[in-house]
Formats: C-alpha cells, structure tokens, sequence
C-alpha cells in the first residue's frame, strides 16, 4: 500500500546555500528543489507551472547557470551556489533587469517573469550583448502566455545597454 | 484634466503600479499562501468519459493515518453553475461522471502526498457508458443514455434561430451568392499559473482566497452550494498568474476546500495539477459553420445566413452565452442589411467548453473574414475593397439592434495597409500577405444574472493626504489595478503610485462583476471617474472656501489643489466635510433590442481591429513561418498606452497559437496532451515581430473615451494566417490549426484537380426551431442620444 510507503519516507539533512545564506534543512531525499524552496523556505517567489520540466516557470540559478528546479534535487546542489528571484535585487536596488521589465511592461500577470528574470540574467552574465535572436534562443524554454514576448525581448535589450 | 485639455497622467506609458512586486517574486499568487495548520486536498477524478457511479468507498482512504476528512458528491449535492438557466455542475459528483477529470471525491489531509494516496485507496465502481466523442454523434440518437437529461433532442444543448430582417428578400436581391463550410478547432487558455484556492472557517463565516476572474460569482456559488447567506462568505483574487477566460467559472475545488474547511475547523487548500488544469478547461469552443452570403455585383452584402455548431463539452459552463455570441458580433464589422442565425451547442463527454479570449466570436470571425476573401474572388474585387466597402459607420444600429458608437475600422485599417504595404506585395510563390478586421465589446450591456444593481463602483477614502480606492475588480494581469489608479490619480492630480489600491475582495470592495467580456476598464473606469470627480469637488471647494475664491478658478494637478498641497487639501476638506468617502458607479445603458436573446451582444461600445499577416509557406513541407504581424486598435483612448500594447501583443500571440498549433484534442475519451510540452503553444521562437498601432477614436461613453483592448485584437489573426496562407500558396485552410499536414494535402488535391482546400466537407443536419423573425431597429432609434453627444 502507498500509505507505508509514505512512512517510510528516506529523510537527510542538507545545507543549502541560496541567496548567500546557507541554512540546514531536513527533507525527504524525493523532494525537489522547487518544492523545498518553496514548501520549506517560505521562498514562494519561484514558481510552479507544471513540474514536469515543461515550461521554465521554475528556474533558479545553479552556480550562475539557469536549471530547472522542478527538475533538481536537492542533495545534487548541496554546497552549490542557489539564487532565486529573491536574491536578484541587491537589497532594496532593483536588478537592471528588473527596473527594464517593470518600466517596459514586461511583466503582465508576472507568473512567469521569475523563471525568465533569472534566465535572461544567466544570459547577460555570458553574453553581455546578446543579439535579439541569442535571446530569443535563450529563452525560448520559458513560456509566457501574457506578453506574446515582445516586451520582454525589449526589456532584455534595454537592461543589456543600461549594464554595459 | 488641467483646464487646458491637458492629461496629467492619463496616455502616459507609466509602469503597472504592481510591477515591482512581479519583478521581485513578492506578489503573492494563491498558491503561495499557507496559513499555519493548513490541510492539503486532493480530487479523485473519474478515469472514463461517460459512466454511471455505482458505489464510492471511502472507508480504506479515511484510515490512512494523516487523512483529516474525505468528501463524496453526498456532502455537496448542491447544482451550480455559472448561468442562472444550466445550474448542472456539482462539486463532486455521485451518481455519474461525463467527462474524464470529472471531480469525484476529495481528501483533506496533513499533506499532499498523503492526500494523493488517500485518492488512489477510494474504491468507486462504475457503469461504463458509452461515450459521445464529436458534434456528428450528439446529433444523433445516443446507444446509451444521453449525458444531460436536459436540453434539446439526443445530446442537443441549445438550439436558436433568429432572423432579423428580411433575408429572403436580401437573397433575391444578390446578383452573387456563395456557400462556405468552416471548423475551428477547440483550444484551452493554458494559463502559466494553476488554479489554487485556500478556505478557513471560523466563527460561521468562510474566507476564500483563490486564483479566480470573478469573486462576486465565485462568493453566489459558494453561497449556493454551501447553504450559506453571502455575508458569511467572504472571497478574495489572490495575485493572478493568467486566466483569458479560463478562471470565469465557479469551480469545484473552490467549493471543496470550503466544505473541507467548515468540516475539519483548519485551512484547507487545494492546487490544480497541470493536467487537471486542462480538464478544468472552459476554454474556445470547436464551432463548425456554415455561411451563405449574397452580394450585388460591386460587392455589397444584400443577406446573410449563418449556421453554427458548438461542441459544448459535459456542461453547461457559459455555454448558452457562448451560443449567442457565435452569431451576435458578425454585424459589427459589417452593414448585413439581412441576416439570420441558427446556432446549435451540443454536448459530448469532454471538459466543459467556456470563455477564451473572444468568447464565441472568434469562430465565427474567423469564418466570416475567409468567406468575404472568397467572394471578393468570386467577383473579381480586392479582398480588402470589398471588406471596406461593408464596414459598418459610426453611430449606427446594427440589424441585430446593436448599437455601434466609435468605430475606427477605416484607420486602423489604412494603419496597416501602409505599414506592411500589402496592397504593393510582391506577388511570389511561398510568400503570401493576409488581411482581417475584427471588433469586440467593451463590458457585456447586461449582467450575467438579471438584476438592476450598476456592474461596477468604486469608492474613494482621503485621510490626512492618503488616496485609497475600493472595487470589485480583479486585476489578471492586464493591469486593471493600474487603470484604476490611473483614473483616481487623473481626478486628484496626483500619480498612480499616489494611489493605495484595495480590490477584488467581496467583504471590503464594492461590487465589480469581474475580469471579463473585456469589462473592466470601460465600467470600473467609469465609476472610478465619478468617485474621483466628486472627491475633486470636495477637495477644491474647501480649497476655495479657504483662498477666498471661486472654485472655478482652483487648478488641480502636480499634486496640488490651488495653493495647498495635496496633503493641505485633503486636510481642509476633512474639517469641513468629516471623514471624506465618495463612490461612484457605472451601468451599462439599456440598448438591447427586443427579442430573446438579445442579452448577447450589446456593449456600451466596441473596439475595432485591422490586422495583416506575412508569413512564408512552403509548398514541399507545408511548414509555415510568420515574419511579421502588422496590428492597428481602435481602443478609443489609450489609458496607459504601454499596457494596450501589451493587451494587443499578448492578444496577437494567443491568436497566433490558435491558428498555428494549439488544439484541445481526444482520443478514444481521453485527452490527447494534457501537458505543456506536448500541448504546443508559441514560445519565444516562434512569435514574430508584431508592429502595434493605436488607433484613438475617443468614444463618447468609455472613460475618457477608452475601450477595449485585451480580446479584439486576438481575432483577426487566425483568418489573416490563413489568407495569407491562399495568397502564398494558393490554397485555403479552412479551419485552425493549419498545420503542415493540412496544406500539404491541400496541396495535392489541388494538384489532382479536386478543390484547393482542407476543410470541413459538409454541415450537419441540425433540427433547429422554427425562426423568430426580428423587426430591424427604427431608423432614428438612437438620433437623440447621438445629437446630445
């Protein structure tokens, strides 16, 4: 029965580093990052869209690179350097790239705008003047249903120029 | 306003007054919320499409350890619905089950997973019937029961026909009459964020924060299921994550977590699955249709007959409205001196259809734009001659009793005949340009139950230089909060961010209806206006009494009133008046003609659209790659012009979706893709650029002359696709999505010499009801109101 199973959950204790603040936790080793960062860190600000890897909702940044927390556990980034869109901002300072989508409208329900923050600044960390197309291609794992992506690509471009 | 004419803030591209929270991951959506002793719920959904329920056992899922309650369709036996006139949803149902999703019962348990596993240990026997799978087969008799015991023969929902004006006589008059047969293919919202909701209940009165458009309808619902009056139910929009539509309806899970709270005296909620969230659905309609248009020779429609079949899925949901719509707006864009509508809504045993983006009009658009290119063929005439040749005037009536106030079709439509020089083409095989035109409403002209209270208020409260507002509203992401704020800071002379914003919350809020039928701006903007004009009146004349001075002379704006500051001001008039509260409200004018049905369809006033597509085709593959979309919007007036173009961005994107690839399709009862990957919708690589233009036609009744701008513009997409798609390629896909396998049979039956097309063949035999005959509106129905505009 899946009720003793349940029971028998395998738990581990991890320290996890995210936002530069390293904090121990106990959890189920099945759980994913998602979960954890959201259902034991209170970090709700990464979102969910279908927890199948499908539609970049969920992106956080592994050691500066844009992964998939629905798709990560978290004991393969124990040690790792997590950020959230929570850790975007330096503190009460606005991320270039999150004055741009706020100036430009680039955020409309703002579900999605989490997951392409954080993947547009992996980008821009790699590619300080991405062409419209590298964006375009960076973020094609990321959907929006709001925008039809125009004023994103716009945003991406403004926070470029104003970074460089 | 300044006593010159000038805007404060009203046109100005500001940024939404909620952005930062978006940006910073601090807006709070529903689900993520968790209240302390929250349970988790979880729905055990029917497997098969059509079943009687023999017996539910829930007695092994309430002995797992952990599981707080379990809920049957006994404990909400309840019908609701979102229409007064089909009440045929339950919450959780016991006795069968007509769709694959259908809610069966639900746990409430300390976790989610244990909540899943409870689900998996209920034991439900079940009859299986045979399932109804297409429009051809509700049409008939069923093998076994039908899935409504309700409607009209064999699985018929609703059947119409109505006739308004002489159409025979309009027919006799045709020098060229011409027959199309259209599909369009059903689509979901796919919204980013899944529905959530999360319930308490403490001392007899339920709260409810879920991700919904309409917290008034969502709080009758609940009011009705759970036996409780509405002031013990209290509702609130959490932050929004996308509805389009898809978040109209009362929903099951909204009504589980309530019952589940009132039982276990904890907070209870409950978040979609992504595949349930597909099953949730009440999105676009699979419509088939059929249109027969007579024209004289110069190409002026004399009448028009057009026959639609909707496949409703297993409720009612919106349907009946969506009915109507099929063939309510096709004489807004165009002067049909005749015209007669059957419409026809079946159900068959598939999630529920409702409103998407459109709502019931961009099937029909879709079919009407595609045969006027076909008769502008027919009779030698540039497509977009014709059409402009039939573009109804401004402050008109429509043969259907529409009342038709600014119109801009004629410019936004040169707008983008300029811009993309499509009438300078270069004619070349595999490229091919594609014109339409839409409209849309601004607010349905009634509400969704009968009822003479206004469709939107809003009030003001100023304190010692505070501004807060108070509406219904539910901001989804389009930005009604900003336009909100934007018109109370208009009013007061100040900015936005000025404004403290209290909304979509049934307890504290007056009344909005909600985040539909393109609604918001136009009715909550109206009340805020009327809020904000007399709070302005307060302002000034305490200003002026204090100056010395007529109040004609105050100025307001820059954050001041005469001499004072806002701050000063606001001062003033608390001790002359007390506490300074105003409200205002808005109801939409009654100008719906008199026949049944005649609810659908009027608005206060409509937007207007004009659209060109440019794509290349290739005839080996049938791959089609759009390059550019050329998109100009009658919005009336541009509130916050940053947030029209976004509405018409993100509209031309949806649309784009419906015409290229997004499909709700079955196989063998069950959901072909439930999942965002294989359930294909445009990413970044696959949207082009698209060159917006506003078209500012300052409507008499809209505030500040604004209308809508967040559903027209997605509708003349799909047939631009496809036109150009004829103009490339020289073949018509006559129905969404035109997928490559579509033009490539196109292709080589027009190579063997068979009609160049992919389509529908034919049109069921429907038994629709004999027509009612509509007189058209007087002539001069509407002359003085227009005189005193």
């Amino acid at each position: 029965m899946k009720q003793e199973v349940l029971r028998e959950v395998e738990r581990v204790v991890l320290a996890l580093d995210v936002n530069g603040e390293r904090t121990e936790l106990l959890l189920p080793v099945h759980k994913t990052l998602l979960e954890v960062l959201r259902e034991d860190m209170q970090l709700t600000g990464t979102k969910h869209g279908c927890e199948l890897g499908e539609c970049g909702t969920c992106t956080v940044l592994i050691d500066g690179r844009a992964e998939l927390s629905c798709l990560v556990l978290p004991i393969q980034v124990e040690g790792r350097s997590i950020t959230t869109i929570e850790g975007m901002a330096r503190g009460a300072e606005l991320h270039p790239l999150q004055q741009a989508f706020a100036e430009l409208g680039a955020a409309q329900c703002g579900y999605c705008t989490p997951g392409i923050l954080l993947s547009a600044k992996s980008l821009l960390e790699t590619n300080a003047h991405p062409s419209r197309d590298e964006i375009r291609e960076t973020l094609a794992g990321n959907l929006c249903r709001c925008t039809g992506y125009s004023k994103i690509l716009d945003a991406v471009e403004l926070a470029a120029g104003r970074m460089s | 306003m300044t006593p010159n004419g000038k805007f404060g803030v009203i046109g100005k591209p500001l940024p939404k007054v909620d952005a930062v929270a978006k940006v910073t991951g601090r807006a709070i959506y529903a689900d993520d919320m968790l209240l302390p002793r929250t349970l988790h719920c979880r729905i055990l959904r029917s497997p098969h499409p059509h079943a009687r329920i023999l017996s539910i056992d829930t007695s092994a899922a309430r002995r797992i350890p952990g599981v707080q309650a379990v809920i049957t369709g006994a404990d909400l036996p309840i019908k609701f619905g979102i229409l007064p006139v089909t009440q045929d949803e339950r919450a959780l149902e016991h006795e069968k089950v007509r769709y694959v999703g259908d809610p069966i019962a639900a746990v409430a348990a300390i976790d989610e997973e244990i909540a899943a596993a409870a689900c998996d240990a209920i034991e439900v026997e079940y009859e299986v019937l045979d399932a109804v799978m297409s429009i051809d087969e509700a049409l008939v008799a069923p093998t076994d029961e039908r899935i409504q015991d309700y409607g009209g023969p064999h699985n018929i929902h609703k059947l119409v026909a109505l006739e308004f004006g002489d159409v025979e006589s309009g027919f006799t008059r045709a020098d060229h009459i011409r027959e199309d047969v259209f599909f369009f293919q059903g689509s979901t919202h796919l919204p980013m964020e899944q529905h959530s909701a999360t319930a308490t209940y403490m001392d007899g009165r339920i709260t409810l924060w879920s991700s919904t458009q309409v917290v008034h309808y969502v709080q009758r619902a609940l009011s009705k299921v759970l036996e409780l009056p509405m002031n013990r139910i209290r509702v609130i929009g959490a932050a929004h994550g996308g509805g389009f539509g898809g978040k109209t309806d009362p929903f099951a899970h909204e009504m589980i977590v309530c019952k589940l709270a009132m039982m276990t005296g904890r907070p209870v909620k409950c978040t979609l699955t992504r595949e349930e969230v597909f099953y949730a659905h009440r999105g676009r309609h699979p419509v088939l249709m059929w249109v027969r248009t007579g024209v004289t020779r110069d190409g002026l429609i004399t009448a028009m007959h057009f026959r639609t079949a909707l496949d409703g899925g297993a409720y009612g949901s919106y349907g009946v409205a969506s009915t109507f719509y099929t063939g309510a707006l096709q004489t807004v864009t165009y002067d049909i001196p005749a015209y007669r509508f059957e419409g026809c809504r079946v159900f068959t045993n598939k999630p529920p259809c409702g409103p998407k983006r459109g709502h019931g009009t961009p099937q029909p658009r879709f079919a009407l734009e595609l045969h006027l290119e076909k008769i502008a063929l027919d009779l030698g005439i540039d497509p977009v001659d014709l059409k402009q040749r039939n573009f109804v005037k401004a402050h008109t009536r429509t043969v259907n009793w529409l009342r038709v106030t600014s119109c801009g079709l004629d410019e936004c439509t040169e707008r983008v005949m300029t811009a993309s020089g499509y009438r300078k083409r270069e004619k070349r095989p595999g490229h091919g340009m594609g014109f339409a035109i839409s409209s849309y409403l601004s607010g349905a002209g009634t509400a969704i139950y009968w009822n003479d209270m206004p469709h939107s208020e809003v009030q003001i409260k100023v304190d010692r230089g505070g501004v807060t507002a108070f509406c219904g509203a539910m901001d989804i992401g389009q930005g009604s909060d900003s336009v909100l704020a934007t018109i109370v800071a208009e009013e007061l002379g100040l900015q936005p961010a000025d404004v403290r914003l209290v909304t979509a919350d049934t307890d504290t809020t007056p009344i909005d209806l909600g985040s539909y039928s393109s609604r918001v701006t136009f009715m909550a903007g109206n009340a805020a206006i009327e809020a904000g004009r007399k709070m302005r009146g307060m302002l000034i004349e305490a200003v002026a009494a204090k100056m010395k001075c007529d109040a004609a002379a105050i100025e307001v704006g820059s954050g001041r009133i005469g001499d004072f500051s806002f701050e000063e001001a606001s001062v003033l008039a608390e001790g002359r008046f007390g506490t300074l509260t105003t409200a205002g409200s808005y109801t939409p004018p009654k100008i719906a003609g008199p026949y049944k049905g005649s609810g659908v369809g009027p608005s206060p006033a409509y937007s207007y659209t004009a659209c060109v597509v440019g794509l290349d085709a290739d005839a080996r593959t049938g791959l089609v790659r759009v390059n550019k979309i050329w998109i100009a919007h009658d919005a009336g007036r541009a509130i916050n012009p940053l947030l029209v173009e976004g509405q018409v961005e993100g509209s031309v994107y949806m649309g784009l979706g419906e015409a290229l690839m997004e499909e709700q399709a079955f196989r063998k009862g069950l959901h072909k893709w439930p999942s965002m990957l294989e359930y294909k919708s445009p990413t970044f690589l696959d949207m082009p650029e698209v060159e917006t233009f506003i078209v500012e036609t300052v409507d008499p009744e809209g505030p500040y002359g604004a209308k809508e701008a967040g559903q027209g513009p997605l509708l003349p997409v799909p047939p631009a696709v496809c036109s150009a798609v004829y103009d490339a390629l020289g073949v018509w896909i006559d129905e969404v999505p035109v997928t490559p396998e579509k033009i490539v049979e196109a292709l080589r039956r027009k190579q063997k010499g068979e009609p160049a097309r992919f389509g529908p063949a034919r049109f069921p035999t429907i038994p629709y009801p004999p027509t009612i005959k509509v007189e058209p509106p007087p002539k001069d129905l509407d002359r003085a109101a227009a005189a005193s505009i």
